[in-house]
């Protein structure tokens, strides 16, 4: 039988370059975030906890505070930022140093799947039926990529990404970005949240993912004259934070206010300062202000 | 992935790329040693794969075009999705204030006043306005959801 060269003794290259091109693609990301402070996951693993909600609050209650701040919407398939901070529909300039991120309100930088597709598109891709198991998921790390590297984010303090639910969608984030400079874990004080909740925190911690802050969301009910009632049995956040080790950084009841302004495209931590959902947001904007002082880009 | 010729125990060197239809990549490599041709074929869903990495084979031959693999591949894009940025209008790097509007940014809280003007310069300067104006203003407040500042 003729011996034939491993892959490993063949040295010399076919002329793709394949592995440079795929390292320059991670060059890339570093290049682009190196002009940022502090990157911010927002993740949970759970649908329907509010991530999207509290980025969007949370990005404008930085922002008000005088910081540059981006949201990156990395819900691929459920995009909320762009319409959450007014922008969806807005067009995307080519600039020379990438694609503009388009300005929402508070001025927080946004670049969300809502400003590429139609209003009632699904996530589609021009490809062959039927194989789509086998490059689905490639390709939409491959839009994630690009919404990190080659959108001219400029120089920020802090940029949000509201990580879809599904912990592969955490583990999809970590492999381009292994260490956001903070993460949000993101539960209610359902029991069944805390439930899958607990998986992505132990998935946060095998991969080394630190500092991970717990933001209980939906804690209470606030009705239309500012009481506070219960809205679940249990408190599921409390026992994923003693179960895991991991400090509650917020509590924010839920406020039919916050959903008709995010709705309207004007999250309302900036604008409803007396409501107790807006001031655990604008609390939460403060513990991370403390936990990356210095970090500002 | 390497391609070697057997017979001379050469790597072939990628000559040629072509997309002939159906789905398919055509690569095509050549012996250095005995010229000896050979094209890679690839089917759909493989082509789709390569695509979906964002990678070239054979090489980029021109430089890649901000998210290149986004705009190619995704379906059910908008019209007007991505405009270029307008030559003619040269970017405004400074924003004079008008003094009615300066007048109209002294009625913020001081405390937040900076970051407002911020706000407001940024804005001016996405849209090419060169003068801030309470009418500005008005504009930019309504665009970026800023009632009440």
């Amino acid at each position: 039988m003729r011996k034939i060269r491993t892959y490993g003794q063949v040295e010399h290259e076919t002329g793709s370059h394949i592995l440079e091109q795929v390292l320059g693609q991670r060059a890339r990301i570093d290049q682009r975030l190196a002009s940022i402070g502090a990157t911010i996951a927002i993740v949970s693993g759970k649908g329907g906890v509010g991530k999207s909600a509290i980025t969007a609050n949370l990005a404008t209650a930085l922002a008000s505070g005088g910081a540059r701040v981006g949201a990156l919407d990395a819900d691929l398939n459920g995009p909320s930022l762009g319409r959450m901070l007014g922008v969806a529909g807005k067009p995307l300039v080519d600039g020379d140093d990438g694609v503009q991120p388009v300005t929402g309100a508070g001025g927080v930088s946004v670049m969300s799947m809502d400003l590429l597709q139609e209003d009632d598109a699904p996530l589609r891709w021009r490809a062959p039926d039927g194989d789509g198991f086998t490059w689905r998921g490639l390709a939409e790390t491959g839009v994630l990529r690009e919404f990190l590297s080659d959108v001219a984010w400029g120089e920020l303090d802090y940029l949000l990404i509201d990580v879809p639910p599904g912990t592969d969608r955490i583990s999809r984030l970590l492999d381009l970005l292994p260490a956001p400079s903070q993460t949000l874990l993101v539960t209610t004080p359902a029991e069944i949240t805390r439930f899958v909740v607990a998986k992505s925190a132990r998935l946060l911690r095998d991969a080394g993912v630190a500092p991970v802050g717990i933001v209980a969301n939906m804690t209470a009910y606030v009705d239309h004259e500012g009481a506070t009632r219960p809205l679940f049995e249990g408190d599921g956040a409390q026992a994923l934070a003693a179960e895991t080790g991991l400090e509650v950084w917020a509590e924010v009841p839920f406020d039919p206010a916050l959903g008709t302004a995010t709705d309207r495209g004007s999250p309302f931590a900036i604008h409803d300062d007396a409501s107790p959902a807006a001031a655990a947001i604008v609390a939460l904007a403060h513990r991370v202000e403390r936990q990356n002082h210095g970090r500002h880009a | 992935m390497k391609f070697l010729c057997v017979e001379c125990d050469r790597v072939m060197a990628f000559a040629e790329r072509q997309i002939p239809g159906d789905g398919t990549l055509a690569a095509v490599f050549t012996c250095p040693g005995c010229n000896r041709e050979m094209a890679m074929l690839t089917n759909p869903m493989e082509t789709q794969l390569v695509s979906s990495l964002g990678v070239q084979i054979g090489g980029r031959t021109v430089p890649e075009q901000p998210m290149e693999m986004t705009r190619s591949s995704l379906q059910d894009t908008r019209a007007d999705v991505f405009v270029e940025q307008d030559p003619a209008a040269p970017p405004v790097t400074r924003v004079e204030w008008h003094p009615e509007a300066v007048d109209r940014l002294g009625r913020v809280p001081s405390f937040v006043r900076g970051m407002v003007k911020r706000i407001y310069t940024d804005w001016a300067k996405e849209n090419g306005v060169a003068t801030m104006t309470p009418e500005v203003m008005d504009r930019a407040r309504s665009e970026l959801g800023l009632e009440g500042m």
